[in-house]
């Protein structure tokens, strides 16, 4: 269960500064490959510097791979990007929750001299190696949806449609989505699924339902409502929602998930009745 | 092992703005593309732009701007080092970028009426950055990459994502690229792809100087294997430092220019070693330095020029917060409304630093943030071509020339954005064009997007006419599999060297990465001098001497991380050399490129690009510095201290606060 409360409460203990010099304890879940067994290594970490997060720990340990028994070891398989929290990229199980390690702060998770801190791969997408998983399955889940504007192409046709402050203000906050799949990981529907055969039919995700409201509400974006709405009416969609609502509490961009499933479920009942009573 | 292709076949390697744009402008013209990427391409660096992309618009327009001036701001701004037609060009196609990525679907800010917001940014005196709220480099490449994905479901693309370039395929008969070879970076596999043209679009180089705002994957890797394999590097030396970043212990983080735009002010205690919290200083007390000495532009001041002053104001004149190298950058003061508009880069600050910039003001200091050089690219004039040079255009004044496309670039020329290589064409951050010496804020969006759309055109006439005679499909097959037993060839080098002993510092991988960032960021930045270059250079020879012994802590078969880093470790030692050359020759100051030994610009010698071939036999950069296109404006002393605005900007100064009122 990844949602669990993390077992060392991150305090934000700002007024009183953790002291610099201190050793914290990394035990990190890895595995040489898919199928290949899990192992747990710990490495032990001197914090030298404020603001060091999960990632230069990781690349600390990566120069010196030497685990708290004293044997050397291969350097920990993490992925990354930006190291700001807006690619998604570096998303993994801390302490027991999913969240971006970026921003994950010692001095906020170790504070204190000989804390431990927890990485495990995400459990919803199969492993590559170490803490790195494949969340191919999070791309396809777009296209279900036709996550797109169906534009013209690119030649110069004049500007977009105009936009309200307010529905601009609306579509952004659903547009930084950054495709991490922790409301994914955090879901007690969605599952892991290896066979690329059963995507289709298995639960989209709320990440993927968020995007087909985000287009649905914009002018040109619409004119796939009906595709997207038949899509989630289908099996894997909407209706499959269990209303644990984990996904919003754990959305780093504080998207209104549940909102979007909310309003997504509505349009897809009447899209339902219509189909029902016109046959169209 | 390469396979037959049916029909003609584009390669783009990187999936950012540049890469996107193009894919998608070459994919719409019925030409299949291979996209390839180290990361999905939604994961790409181009996330990381915040404050918005330039354009020439109505309201702007009708105050006195034109594209004409938009092209003269960024030839003043980059301090006359870009070749000026493609400028023109870029300039030129502007708005019309801005519409399309409206069409899209991108959020862009709105006024109360509902038209797309502007706001401020620097080395222009009128509003003309299109923005989505602070967060517009992730917003634009999410409304790209879901084109692309539409392509994708349709077939016309096929995206080769966690596969790393490693080399191009270079035809020795007819000097060709006709495909790559690249790895996958979970099975490992080493294999040939063909193609009538390659598109690199792979961004910048930030990690050779350790940390930067870049992304893990901007090693520069990629350019530097084409550099190696025979592609000219153009002005190395330019590297912009960016004034605004919080130091971090992984990277720095950058706080766009938009917190400026929007009316932040930095500023640092007038009296040295004042320990009263920020909010207890009184304005008096407060050294407001940028403002001071620009009176007009203020904080807006180029980037290059606020660097160096935050750079003065901590190391030489010691007024840095609390003795050390940080400056104050101020919101507190600005509206609520002013700080939603700024949520993203707020968000961030708030999460890595711990304070809450709208009560408490922000600690920042510069970063190295952007490379203005690139891989060497050409281009064919457009229709305008003045008897001679003008004079600087007069900021608000009437363009000389209207806004039609094909004055700057002719639209379509086959050797538009290409290298020196015929088919391996440049695009993006990774082409040395547009900027000069110094890029301004919320161009490089810009030129991404426009290199996509517009020399992805080029790309498309060379793949339907000299590719088309000899397309790469009926290349003998020995040919691709001779370049992939090189790569693999390399890669069992630096594997068997798993099998020595992994302790020593001198060959660990990291250790010499972190050392050669080390050793760059302080040579090789704000202020460069002949003697602390020279001893930078003795230090890449002798990095480059440990790499050669470099033992690698990982034999897996299997995505193999450690093997990847340590490669493109030895690609950015070959990109420091470069970097380090060229800001050793060009004896003057000229744009982000300072040396304290030769404080002033000098055209006759060096209004030049420098430009750095690899030579092979002796493994070493050799430079020489070749003339550019200057023949639409004279060059003229960069100066943005001018105390009256009205006298440099045609009065622009008080319609800053009428334009997008809607704040």
């Amino acid at each position: 269960m990844t949602t669990a409360a993390p077992t060392a409460a991150p305090t934000a203990a700002r007024a009183q500064q953790p002291k610099l010099g201190r050793t914290v304890i990394f035990r990190i879940l890895r595995s040489d490959g898919p199928d290949k067994p899990q192992r747990w290594e710990s490495f032990k970490v001197t914090i030298n510097e404020r603001g060091a997060n999960v990632i230069s720990c990781l690349q600390q340990i990566a120069a010196n791979p030497v685990t708290t028994d004293g044997r050397r070891t291969t350097p920990v398989v993490w992925d990354s990007g930006c190291l700001e929290e807006v690619c998604g990229a570096c998303t993994m199980v801390i302490n027991g929750k999913v969240r971006q390690s970026c921003s994950c702060l010692m001095d906020e998770y170790c504070p204190n001299d000989g804390d431990t801190i927890t990485l495990e791969p995400m459990t919803k997408f199969p492993v590559v190696r170490d803490l790195w998983v494949d969340r191919a399955r999070v791309f396809h889940n777009l296209k279900r949806v036709k996550a797109w504007v169906p534009i013209d192409g690119t030649y110069y046709l004049g500007p977009g449609p105009k936009e309200s402050p307010q529905q601009q203000d609306t579509r952004y906050v659903l547009s930084t989505c950054m495709s991490c799949g922790c409301c994914l990981e955090a879901c007690p529907q969605f599952n892991l699924e290896t066979d690329q055969q059963a995507w289709d039919s298995a639960f989209i995700g709320a990440h993927a339902i968020s995007q087909a409201r985000l287009f649905n509400m914009h002018d040109t974006g619409k004119s796939l409502e009906k595709l997207r709405l038949d899509e989630l009416s289908g099996p894997g969609g909407v209706s499959e929602c269990g209303n644990a609502q984990n996904c919003v509490k754990v959305c780093p961009k504080h998207i209104p998930l549940t909102e979007s499933i909310a309003a997504v479920g509505r349009a897809v009942t009447v899209h339902n009745l219509k189909q029902f009573f016109t046959g169209r | 092992m390469a396979g037959p292709a049916k029909s003609s076949r584009v390669i783009v390697v990187g999936g950012g703005l540049a890469g996107l744009a193009g894919t998608v402008r070459i994919a719409e013209a019925g030409i299949p593309v291979d996209l390839f990427s180290l990361v999905p391409v939604k994961r790409s660096h181009s996330v990381c732009a915040q404050g918005g992309i330039n354009a020439c618009n109505d309201v702007a327009r009708q105050q006195g701007y034109s594209e004409y001036e938009h092209f003269d701001e960024t030839i003043y701004g980059g301090d006359f080092l870009a070749d000026q037609h493609p400028v023109l060009e870029m300039a030129n196609w502007a708005p019309r970028i801005i519409d399309l990525l409206d069409r899209m679907g991108v959020p862009f800010n709105r006024t109360s009426e509902g038209f797309r917001d502007l706001r401020l940014f620097g080395g222009s005196l009128f509003k003309r950055t299109h923005f989505a709220g602070a967060t517009t480099g992730q917003q634009l490449i999410y409304a790209l990459d879901e084109q692309v994905r539409r392509y994708e479901a349709e077939g016309r693309v096929t995206k080769h994502e966690f596969w790393e370039f490693l080399w191009p395929v270079i035809d020795d008969a007819s000097g060709r690229c006709v495909g790559i070879v690249a790895q996958d970076l979970r099975t490992m596999q080493i294999r040939a792809f063909r193609a009538d043209a390659v598109v690199m679009a792979t961004g910048g180089c930030g990690l050779v100087f350790g940390k930067s705002t870049m992304s893990v994957m901007c090693t520069g890797a990629a350019a530097a294997r084409c550099f190696q394999a025979g592609v000219w590097y153009g002005n190395p030396e330019m590297i912009q430092v960016h004034p605004t970043a919080i130091p971090g212990a992984d990277k720095t983080r950058l706080m766009s220019e938009s917190a400026r735009g929007e009316g932040g002010r930095v500023w640092v205690p007038r009296r040295k070693g004042d320990s009263r919290r920020p909010r207890d200083i009184p304005d008096e007390d407060r050294y407001y330095f940028l403002e001071e000495r620009y009176p007009a532009y203020k904080n807006l001041v180029p980037r290059d020029i606020a660097t160096r002053e935050i750079f003065s104001v901590c190391v030489n004149e010691g007024l840095g917060v609390a003795g050390g190298r940080q400056v104050y950058l101020d919101l507190t003061h600005l509206p609520s409304s002013t700080h939603h508009k700024l949520e993203g880069i707020l968000e961030i600050y708030k999460k890595f630093v711990g304070d809450d910039p709208q009560h408490e003001p922000m600690r920042i200091f510069p970063s190295v943030h952007y490379s203005m050089g690139g891989l060497y690219t050409t281009f064919t004039p457009g229709s305008y071509a003045p008897a001679s040079p003008r004079e600087k255009h007069k900021s608000g004044s009437a363009s000389p020339i209207d806004n039609r496309i094909g004055q700057g670039m002719q639209p379509g020329a086959v050797n538009n954005a290409m290298t020196n290589v015929p088919g391996l064409y440049a695009f993006g951050e990774a082409n040395f064009a547009y900027h000069g010496a110094n890029r301004l804020g919320a161009n490089a969006l810009l030129s991404c997007i426009f290199d996509g759309l517009f020399c992805g055109q080029s790309v498309v006439s060379f793949v339907q006419g000299e590719a088309a005679s000899a397309p790469s499909a009926g290349l003998p097959q020995g040919l691709f599999e001779r370049f992939v037993q090189q790569e693999e060839a390399k890669a069992r080098r630096l594997l068997d060297t798993t099998s020595a002993p992994q302790d020593d510092p001198a060959t660990n991988p990291y250790v010499i990465h972190r050392e050669l960032g080390d050793e760059m960021t302080d040579a090789c930045t704000v202020v460069k001098t002949e003697s602390r270059l020279q001893q930078a250079w003795k230090k890449v020879a002798d990095l480059k001497d440990r790499y050669a012994r470099v033992r690698l802590g990982d034999a897996a078969s299997w995505t193999n991380q450690t093997f990847s880093y340590t490669r493109a470790v030895g690609d950015m030692l070959v990109l420091a050399e470069a970097l380090t050359l060229a800001s050793i020759q060009r004896k003057e100051s000229r744009g982000a490129h300072y040396r304290s030994d030769f404080p002033d610009r000098n055209d006759d010698q060096f209004m030049k690009t420098s430009l750095c071939k690899w030579d092979a036999s002796s493994r070493q950069v050799k430079l020489e510095f070749i003339p550019i296109d200057a023949s639409l404006i004279r060059p003229k002393k960069r100066d943005y201290t001018g105390k009256d605005s009205s006298a440099v900007a045609g009065g622009a100064a008080e319609k800053r606060v009428a334009v997008g009122a809607s704040a």
